[in-house]
């Protein structure tokens, strides 16, 4: 029995692709928005759909202001939610210190848009249960998964 | 404090959602960045704001429990923010009160950052 139900969670049930474009602030928001009706038709608990929207947007902007461009891959299994954001882009030099609350190498013009408070990633953090960041010169990959438990 | 009320003390013009004055709220915040709403952890009902972009209304959707924005500053938000607002359900106001004062008027009349009452 235990055993089934395991073999069932590690199944992708859903999965959702999206291309993020470098700057494209008019679409910014639109992947959550996406998982946000997704989640809704499977009727997960509140929290976890407010968690997943909250992870998913913070990586999206991520891509949007701080690479050149990326892609998300979100799947949805029996048990957890998998968000994996992946960009080409100069990367992250100092993961420790970016996920320092208020850190933020945000140019000026990105912060008259809102943005660039050094939120972001401490917040992917606190809203998942599992986080990894992978980052080069080349770009970074953030992994992040949040359990219906 | 219900929704008409916000619009009173802040002598605020409704630009969406009139309809929905008589709704109750009980908490609300007042930031201009983004990531700052999203990462506290208290509920809030009314985002104020001198933030005039998409992503006002993008972040409200996130986190799910605004129900209003206030435009302080007299900043008028443009027709895209008003459409994408009246399809996330928002209630949008304006007002000539700066962040700070349009924040305090709201708190010293009753609506703290507490959740419920
Ligand atoms: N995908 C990325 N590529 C390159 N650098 C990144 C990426 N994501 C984050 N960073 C770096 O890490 C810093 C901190 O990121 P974080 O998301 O916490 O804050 P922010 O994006 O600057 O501001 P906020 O998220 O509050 O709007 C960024 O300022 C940037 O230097
Ligand atoms: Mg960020």
């Amino acid at each position: 029995m235990g055993l089934l139900v395991e073999v069932v969670n590690e199944m992708v049930l859903y999965s959702l692709d999206f291309d993020v474009k470098a700057r494209d602030f008019d679409s910014a928001g639109e992947v959550s928005s996406n998982l946000r009706s997704v989640l809704k038709q499977l009727s997960l608990n509140p929290d976890v759909v407010r968690r997943s929207c909250i992870a998913c947007y913070e990586a999206e902007m991520n891509i949007i202001i701080h690479s050149y461009g990326g892609h998300m891959e979100i799947e949805i299994f029996g048990d957890k939610i998998r968000i994996t954001a992946e960009d080409t882009g100069p990367g992250i030099e100092d993961i420790e210190l970016a996920m320092k609350e208020g850190y933020s190498t945000a140019p000026e013009e990105i912060r008259e848009m809102g943005f660039g408070a050094g939120m972001g990633l401490p917040n992917m953090k606190e809203n998942s249960d599992f986080m990894d960041i992978k980052s080069s010169k080349n770009g970074t990959t953030v992994v992040m998964e949040i359990l219906f438990k | 404090m219900k929704l008409k009320e916000v619009k009173e003390i802040l002598n605020a013009e409704v630009m969406v959602g009139e309809e929905k004055l008589e709704e109750e709220v009980f908490t609300a915040c007042g930031a201009d960045l983004m990531s700052d709403v999203l990462a506290s952890r208290d509920e809030k009902a009314v985002l104020l704001t001198g933030l005039t972009n998409v992503q006002v209304i993008r972040t409200a959707e996130v986190v799910g429990d605004i129900k209003c924005i206030v435009f302080v500053r007299g900043k008028t938000p443009g027709e895209e923010i008003l459409e994408l607002a009246k399809k996330a359900g928002l209630v949008i106001m304006k007002t000539k009160y700066p962040l700070y004062i349009a924040c305090g008027l709201l708190y010293s009349n009753g609506l703290t950052c507490r959740s419920g009452e």
